[in-house]
């Protein structure tokens, strides 16, 4: 171990210094302007973060996290509960409710009948993982998949849920899990930035994101998540006027830093030469940002494995294949949402569709990766805020029902990045309790913060007299699904 | 493991060496001295609450071994696992726990714990050691303690001061045998107060003026002239608007709109009328409440509601109505108080002395609002404003509330506060904070460590306001001028502006706190008579030039030895685009606008499905909307205007009372491509070109309206190089394309060729450091 650090830690360093040589003298600066709060001497004394990041050799370097924004039902996709079916429109036992708090959506019903799953479930690769038969290109990749079926979250609606997911914290505006990462290890790709967030939305109902799921927090506003979108102008302001070409740019920067040149010289601020950077990276990543999300390279046969949607900018399959080029870029942590996973009704169709956006392209950025030699650096995470209840909301009939919330018990899955494959976690037979291993959202993130190299209990920044990170104050490492 | 050691060294020092600033320059220990008098508030004190206090401070829930570090009748007490030792023996750090346990080698003895992740550092352990020596007297924390007038220090420059400021400011820098700046250029002088005291850059006409004034009351004057300037409320609110979390929508899921902009206008004539700053904070907690209350202080308490709603259906009503009443405890607390009174919100806190109890007394008098915590989903615009509400009529606005910018005729409803008449709704200690996990009942209290609830104070908000502008307090009125003073100098007197606890930084220059804390006290709480004495002080008229001694002695320019530099806040940004172009519209208040904004942003966030009211799609202005000021733009929460966000301006989503300052590579993309800034350059283009001038003299008065000053002549040459390679390279279709931004019209009849060339040098004006940098 200690000695896999050290190397770590040797190569890392060579790469910088190799990278810098290339750049020459001027780029010092920018790296520190890149890696701000660690190398600046200020965030890192300033927040106690101690000098030794990452904390342990990584498994991972890049995470890639498809977030089904709305709560996929584990009823219909990894959880196969054959009891449901058998006691198909009785009520849910109370001995199996336990007092579980209800959304003011249900709270009303007068009944709660159980219900199974339309579909069937089959039985896949080594581990006999049951699938559904929604998740036919998933079936085929989970001896790759750590499913996890056992995971469990404290909110019961999406904005809490989704915001304790991603920030450890249900309200008050923490930085997420990509602007932590971002702080704690900056970016790989000097002129792309370390998190980055892409946005994509089924045919089925559900609420819609909200930009604080990417934010830096207090953190430094470096670290908060760039939003690449479809569309001619993949991020804000990046495109230069019609008119303008790229000699013509440089040339209108070299005035401008000539013309700010003269200033410092005047004025002797530090500040000013740091603009002249921002600039230089800006410039750069106007070359860098078209390159890659241009997918007019890509060959047929990815083309093909993603599926034709990926031609389409916005697409959840076209975000996947953007997300493996970022992240094969050097993107720290590139998250997507796809929204539309919220079936309180017509679960059926809506549920078949909002698979089929998401089945064959997830199972892809796998394939993807694996073949590319990526997988094992890349943690990829696949999973929604919440699961969904055994009882149908609204009226049961027989071929049509839905789910509400469910906080206690749903699935999720991870691959790559140092995970094992395999299936943890167990509920019930009614799907509605753990019974066995049971994983808090804390624990998860603890778990990815350590894939990375990091400690979560130390990777921390002191804003307001307080020491605050990810997982708040608890999470466990899930040692049992690491490799 | 000693060759592992190596290693590392060499690692990190090669690390070190790459960046060309020394990572970790600010641990120098080496660098600090020891004090001849060891101070308990200003060494001991911070190192205690930042490495101990967790486990033996302040939460009894969390607190080891019996053993308290807070107080000094406890730490001095027998141990209680060891009765024959003592934590601290005055005068003898040998015998004294504290001591022995923070210096030991041995781990399992080690304080604090190695699993802590906590360590002192040998200068700290030093100085604990003389502390107890010197017989570790402990004192009361500083901000707790009421400011007294302090005298006006002896300085040996006599010249320099020009009001008491000065005096505070030079002793200090005179002790580190340290000079004040020359006094600043007129042109650049100018520039920074007319931002500092409108948000904008001065008009030429002004400049001329000022520049042909050579009275010595010129800048006097300049200065009155701005105070006086209806901008001067538009700048001062824009501050506040952050501290109270306004926005233009409910926040949460769906978060659809909200009318709560008359709120905003109200702040706006508040500052403009200079509403005493006792007043101005009554009338927002308690103006329901004042005997005869009249609408406008009615409109005042929109303050407290303020907090985002929620639409979601299916929530749990009295989940979200505990998160609102948390949301206020916890603005009054951080805005008014300085302090993170929400860290008592699930346990005691664990540095401060505030109990979980006092924050529940606290919560409690928020706690008895007529509201729920779910009214409605997204709807109609009856749904704009959640109950309690007030409408304002057409009446109003012709009356007592001529300030609301009311557009039209349509009912205008605004979220307010009013309590329960008929009964009270009790309070209870939320365990861990839980909305439904019901402690001991409480009554309405304040924590008594910063000034005890007197009995002569009604039990409400009232009452709640009473004591926090009560002269003893030893707060509010140290927090509000240090956040004013922040506005000017870029960093408060304690930097920390919304912690002014334990974990808080210490005042760089205390006295001068609490002169000017007392001061504003004795002379009714002036704001405008506050902000004139920051701005005529010898202070902040020193010029902003940093010699390389001056950044080797006092890199953070702490001691203010010359004028600070800084980015200007995103929303003046906009307004200095948009005045030195000619395009802003002076408006005041009234709804917020939708200027440009890249396409699809509310698109891609918005839900499917429900209801998507009125901000499902972004329906972007058109004429005067889209030049109104940076502080009228939209706040969708959910959704903040990205122009904006960009420069770091608040996401409204809770109270913040010190923005960050950032320089990334987003905001030159901004600046080199945001519509707003091209079509600026390209209006000033036109506007010039019509003008009878050389294309230097254009490039010069540009220069002269954007900068605020004369360009020099090699800015001059650069600049009108690069119009004449313009010139040379734009063909009359690219002129077209480099002049299809924005909506304003062209002028018929103009050379285009001519106006792309000259709008590109604008642009790159635009983009100067100088520009959007008070300096």
């Amino acid at each position: 171990m200690a000695k896999e650090f050290v190397e770590h830690i040797l190569n890392q360093n060579r790469r910088r210094f190799l990278s810098k040589l290339s750049l020459g003298l001027g780029s010092v600066a920018l790296g520190s302007l890149l890696v701000p709060d660690l190398f600046s001497g200020l965030g890192a004394e300033e927040a106690g973060l101690p000098p030794g990041i990452p904390h342990f050799a990584p498994k991972a370097q890049r995470v890639i996290y498809l977030f089904q924004n709305g709560a996929p039902s584990q009823l219909e996709s990894f959880d196969y509960k054959p009891k449901l079916r058998e006691m198909w429109g009785q009520e849910l036992p109370a001995s199996v409710r336990m007092g579980q708090r209800l959304t003011g959506m249900t709270s009303g019903q007068a009944s709660f009948p159980l219900v199974g799953s339309f579909v069937d479930f089959k039985q896949y690769g080594q581990s006999g993982a049951w699938v559904s038969d929604l998740f036919p290109y998933t079936s085929k990749i989970v001896d790759d998949l750590c499913i996890v079926k056992s995971m469990y979250t404290e909110a019961i609606n999406h904005d809490p849920a989704l915001t304790f997911f991603q920030t450890g914290a249900q309200q008050g505006n923490r930085p997420s899990m990509g602007a932590w990462l971002s702080y704690g290890l900056g970016s790989e790709n000097k002129n792309l930035p370390a998190f980055t967030v892409l946005l994509s939305r089924g045919k089925g109902v559900g609420q819609g994101v909200y930009s604080k799921l990417w934010t830096n927090g207090f953190l430094d506003s470096i670290h908060q998540g760039v939003q690449f979108s479809k569309g001619e102008e993949p991020v804000l302001y990046l495109n230069d006027q019609d008119g303008l070409n790229k000699a013509e740019r440089r040339k209108m920067l070299d005035n401008l830093a000539a013309v700010n040149q003269l200033s410092y010289e005047e004025m002797g601020d530090p500040e000013i030469n740091a603009k002249i950077q921002q600039y230089e990276m800006a410039y750069r990543m106007q070359t860098a940002i078209p390159e890659v999300t241009d997918v007019s390279k890509e060959p047929d046969d990815i083309i093909k494995m993603y599926g034709p949607d990926c031609l389409v900018p916005g697409t959840y399959a076209a975000n996947c294949l953007l997300a493996r080029k970022l992240s094969e870029n050097g993107v720290r942590f590139v998250q997507l949402y796809h929204q539309g996973w919220d079936q309180h009704g017509n679960l059926p169709g809506d549920m078949r569709k909002q698979a089929m956006d998401v089945d064959q392209a997830s199972a892809a950025l796998i394939t993807d990766l694996k073949q590319r030699g990526l997988l094992d650096e890349t943690l990829v995470i696949w999973g929604g805020e919440f699961g969904r209840t055994n009882y149908s909301q609204g009226v049961l009939t027989k071929d049509n029902y839905g789910r509400d919330h469910h906080p206690r018990c749903f699935s999720i899955w991870m691959a790559g990045g140092g995970i094992k494959p395999g299936v943890y976690g167990e509920s019930d037979d009614f799907g509605y309790n753990i019974v066995k291993n049971p994983v808090h959202v804390h624990d998860f993130q603890a778990t990815v913060l350590n894939q990375l190299g990091l400690d979560h209990e130390k990777l921390i920044y002191k804003h307001l007299g307080r020491r605050y990170r990810l997982t708040d104050v608890s999470g466990k490492v899930v040692r049992d699904i690491i490799a | 493991m000693q060759r592992l050691g190596y290693i590392f060294l060499v690692v990190f020092g090669l690390a070190g060496a790459l960046y060309s600033c020394n990572p970790f320059a600010k641990s120098g220990e080496a660098a600090v001295s020891m004090p001849d008098s060891v101070s308990y508030n200003f060494d001991i004190r911070p190192i205690l609450s930042d490495k101990c206090y967790a486990c033996h401070g302040p939460d009894a829930n969390k607190r080891e071994a019996g053993l308290r570090l807070d107080k000094a009748d406890e730490a001095y007490k027998a141990l209680k696992e060891n009765p024959g030792a003592h934590a601290l023996v005055a005068g003898k750090p040998e015998l004294s726990e504290v001591f022995l346990r923070i210096s030991t080698k041995d781990s399992s003895q080690m304080m604090p714990p190695p699993n802590s992740n906590l360590k002192l550092l040998p200068h700290e352990i030093d100085l604990i050691e003389k502390w107890i020596k010197q017989g570790a007297k402990y004192e009361k924390h500083w901000s707790f303690v009421a400011p007294k007038t302090p005298a006006i220090p002896v300085v040996e420059n006599k010249e320099w001061p020009k009001n008491e400021i000065d005096y505070f400011i030079l002793q200090k820098q005179e002790q580190k045998g340290l000079e004040p700046n020359p006094e600043a250029d007129k042109e650049r002088l100018l520039k920074r107060v007319s931002l500092d005291l409108t948000g904008l850059p001065p008009t030429l006409n002004m400049m001329n003026g000022f520049m042909a004034d050579n009275s010595p009351k010129a800048y006097e004057k300049v200065v009155d002239q701005l105070l006086k300037s209806p901008a001067y409320g538009e700048k001062m609110a824009l501050h506040w608007l952050d501290v109270a979390r306004y926005a233009d929508s409910h926040g949460y899921q769906d978060d659809n709109y909200r009318s709560q902009w008359p709120w905003r206008d109200w702040v706006i004539h508040a500052y403009n009328e200079n509403l005493p700053y006792d007043k101005f904070i009554t009338w927002q907690i308690a103006g329901d409440l004042l005997p005869n209350s009249t609408k406008e202080q009615l409109l005042a308490t929109g303050f407290n509601r303020n907090h985002k709603i929620t639409e979601e259906g299916g929530v749990i009503d009295e989940e979200y109505r505990v998160e609102y009443v948390t949301d206020r405890t916890n603005t009054f607390g951080k805005a008014l108080l300085g302090v993170t009174l929400e860290c008592a919100h699930c346990h005691d806190h664990k540095y401060d002395p505030f109990s979980q109890k006092e924050y529940y007394q606290m919560f409690s008098f928020f706690n008895n609002v007529k509201e729920v915590g779910f009214e409605s989903l997204v709807g109609g615009p009856e749904t704009w404003a959640k109950k309690p509400k007030m409408e304002i009529t057409n009446e109003d606005v012709k009356s007592i509330l001529k300030f609301v910018n009311k557009p039209d005729t349509t009912n205008l409803i605004v979220s307010v506060m009013g309590d329960n008449t008929d009964s009270v709704r009790k309070t209870y200690i939320l365990k861990r904070g839980v909305y439904d996990n019901h402690g001991d009942q409480v009554q309405p209290g304040v924590p008594v460590a910063i000034l005890p609830f007197s009995n002569k104070y009604p039990k409400n908000r009232l009452g709640l306001a009473e004591w926090a502008t009560d002269k003893r307090n030893p707060l509010t009125s140290r927090v509000f001028v240090n956040q004013v003073w922040q506005e000017f100098f870029g960093k408060g007197i304690v930097k920390t502006s919304g912690d002014f606890g334990m974990q808080g930084e210490l005042p760089s220059h205390p006295a001068l706190l609490d002169w000017l804390a007392s001061d504003f006290m004795s002379h009714g709480w002036d704001t405008k008579r506050l902000v004139k004495q920051i701005v005529t002080s010898a202070t902040y008229r020193q010029s902003a030039v940093i010699t390389k001694d001056k950044l080797a002695a006092d890199p953070d320019n702490i001691l203010l030895a010359r004028s600070p530099r800084y980015r200007i806040k995103a929303e003046f940004i906009k307004d200095l685009v948009l005045s030195s172009s000619g395009l802003l519209n002076k408006t005041i208040g009234g709804p917020s606008v939708k200027p440009y904004q890249p396409a699809g942003l509310w698109e891609a966030a918005a839900s499917t499905g429900g209801s998507l009211g009125i901000l499902g799609s972004y329906k972007q202005a058109h004429g005067a909307g889209l030049y109104r000021r940076g502080m009228y733009t939209f706040i969708k929460r959910t959704v903040p205007p990205p122009s904006m966000g960009i420069f770091d301006a608040s996401n409204r989503d809770q109270c913040e009372v010190k923005r960050q300052s950032t320089n990334t590579p987003l905001q030159a993309l901004a600046m080199m491509n945001d519509p707003m800034v091209l079509e600026a350059a390209r209006v000033l283009a036109a506007r010039l070109q019509q003008e009878k001038s050389t294309g230097e003299e254009k490039i010069n008065k540009a220069f002269h309206l954007i900068i605020c000053r004369t360009p020099g002549q090699k800015e001059s040459a650069l600049l009108t190089d690069l119009y004449n390679w313009r010139l040379q390279g734009i063909t009359p279709q690219k002129a077209a394309k480099l002049l299809a931004v924005g909506e304003y019209p062209i002028p018929k009849n103009i050379d285009k060729v001519k106006l792309a060339a000259l709008m590109q040098v604008i642009v790159n004006i635009y983009n100067l450091e100088e520009t959007i940098t008070k300096t």
